[in-house]
């Protein structure tokens, strides 16, 4: 085949992807800020990626903190280890392995639900049946996922800095035989609205990510059961990745 | 017949998959108070018919009228106003299995009219009841029914907001006869309790005896043959004769017998 074809096809299947996707987003996005507004399915969305998120967020954030301070005091025992190993626990958490850690397990957790659901719906005419009811699946299926998802990140990364800096915190003191009045006076001492502020907008975004990814793949799947599941990879794989560019575009603009 | 135009018009209405053309130049009207079953083999595009009237797939070509009025590309709140003459029973039933089925039920009397829930699910229970099914399935959900409930509950939500026009798509393919009869009697129930118009696809020839009016088939997109449900045995086309009597040998080549 001719290559200059192969790259034609590819382009125009990327672009015609690009393009269905920014039409989506913008649908879905409006519809996030018409009425009806389904405050009851907007609940039942907070619980299911917020309330019952926070064991996986909980457990990922303390071991996170914990292996940072024992590692970040292997690295700079010869310096001033005690304040070292506060500083870079409580600002690598906020900044960044918070929200991304977070991002990625919700990531996975809700997005492929979210894609499963949703694309079981489409597959056995439920979305289809739900617009003969004269209800608009924009407005019933994609708005309430993402305003929960994008209101529940935030939440859920607040929690997950306070345990992922009190892994930090309980190694150090236990382990490390830091004194633990220092280890906190370090800790907020160098702790800025900032660094806080910008991992929850983070979160925010990252939240507004895995629910797009996972209601768009799940809408837009077909062929039965096998579709489903190409829908549920597709929505985690591309969910994850564009959190990881969106998250150093973000701290490019942040801190540039 | 009055002057009125007919509830359902589809005039010379086109639509294709990529190269696959399944609907090529389909003609049906479909008058007040009337029941139209169509017949054909699978794959024949039945399904894709109702959806286009219902907008859930756009059609290439063609003209679609309901109540005299074009609906074809009608979006947004006309396109909702339109829909609220319509009842569907999905293939499958395609109910929604994250509310229990009182709420299937009730979902376009809550969602679509903007009723109280309270009064819905009495609605409900009654469109339940019709059916033949008690309250204490109400509260169940749709994955815990068998086949034959599903079917049901699935009536009953296409007839609860009382529509003038319902399309019942297969509603006894994968039930056992007697449970096929008891439907195609509601069906029929349904129908003559509300004046509604419907248009039902099936398979199976005695529900279509039992439901008809008028039996139309579907042979490569277009109507092949249309006429009163009593000369379906003496309709004089070799083709509907090879389908109400399910030969396989006739004019109908099975894309399997070809290859
Ligand atoms: N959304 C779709 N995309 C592509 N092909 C479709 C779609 N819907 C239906 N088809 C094709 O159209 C043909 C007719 O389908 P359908 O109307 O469901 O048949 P039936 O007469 O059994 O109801 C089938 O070959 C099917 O593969
Ligand atoms: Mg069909």
């Amino acid at each position: 085949m001719n290559p200059l074809a192969i790259v034609g096809r590819v382009v125009l299947g990327f672009l015609n992807t690009a393009g269905k996707l920014s039409i989506f987003t913008g649908q879905a996005v409006s519809s996030c800020f018409a009425p009806p507004v389904y405050l009851r399915l907007i609940g039942r969305q907070l619980l299911a990626i917020g309330y019952y998120s926070l064991p996986v967020v909980g457990l990922t954030a303390i071991f996170t903190g914990a292996v940072l301070a024992l590692q970040i005091y292997i690295g700079s025992s010869r310096f001033n280890a005690e304040s070292t190993v506060a500083f870079i626990v409580v600002i690598a958490i906020t900044r960044e392995l918070g929200p991304v850690l977070a991002g990625l397990m919700v990531g996975g957790r809700v997005g492929a639900a979210m894609a499963a659901e949703l694309g079981t719906m489409r597959v056995t005419e439920q979305i289809d049946a739900l617009v003969t009811l004269q209800t608009n699946p924009m407005k019933y299926l994609v708005a309430p996922r993402l305003i929960a998802a994008t209101i529940a990140m935030p939440l859920l990364v607040a929690i997950a800095d306070i345990i992922g800096v009190m892994g930090g915190y309980l190694v150090s003191v236990n382990k490390l035989d830091f004194n633990a009045a220092t280890y906190l006076k370090n800790t907020f001492d160098v702790l800025e609205a900032d660094d806080v502020v910008s991992g929850l907008i983070k979160a925010a975004v990252f939240g507004f990510i895995i629910a797009l990814m996972g209601c768009y793949h799940g809408f837009n799947s077909s062929g039965g059961a096998q579709g489903v599941g190409r829908a549920t990879t597709n929505a985690v794989v591309s969910g994850l990745i564009l959190i990881l560019v969106a998250n150093y575009i973000m701290t490019d603009l942040f801190f540039a | 017949m009055s002057n009125d135009p007919p509830k359902l018009l589809l005039d010379d209405v086109h639509k294709a998959f990529g190269p696959k053309v399944v609907l090529n130049g389909l003609n049906l009207t479909l008058h007040k108070g009337e029941s139209i079953v169509v017949i054909g083999g699978s794959g024949t595009g039945k399904s894709v018919m109702l959806k286009c009237v219902l907008g859930l797939l756009r059609p290439d070509a063609g003209r679609i009228q309901v109540d005299g009025e074009d609906v074809v590309g009608m979006g947004g709140g006309k396109r909702d106003r339109v829909l609220r003459k319509f009842g569907m029973l999905f293939q499958n039933a395609a109910l929604f299995d994250s509310l229990s089925v009182w709420e299937n039920v009730a979902f376009g009397l809550v969602e679509g009219a903007g009723m109280a829930r309270e009064e819905a699910r009495e609605i409900s229970l009654d469109k339940l009841r019709r059916v033949g099914l008690g309250p204490d399935v109400a509260e169940l959900s749709p994955a815990a029914l068998s086949g034959g409930m599903r079917k049901r509950v699935g009536l009953a939500r296409a007839i609860a907001t009382e529509p003038e026009i319902i399309f019942f798509d297969e509603p006894t393919t994968g039930l056992d006869p007697i449970m096929g009869d008891v439907i195609n009697h509601l069906i029929v129930e349904c129908v003559r309790d509300l004046g509604a118009s419907t248009i039902t696809i099936t398979h199976d020839m005695s529900s279509a005896r039992t439901i008809a009016h008028r039996v139309a088939m579907l042979y490569k997109g277009r109507i092949l043959w249309i006429g009163p449900a009593d000369r379906i045995d003496d309709s004089g086309n070799p083709y509907v004769e090879q389908f109400i009597h399910g030969r396989a040998d006739g004019p109908i080549q099975m894309e399997v017998l070809k290859t």
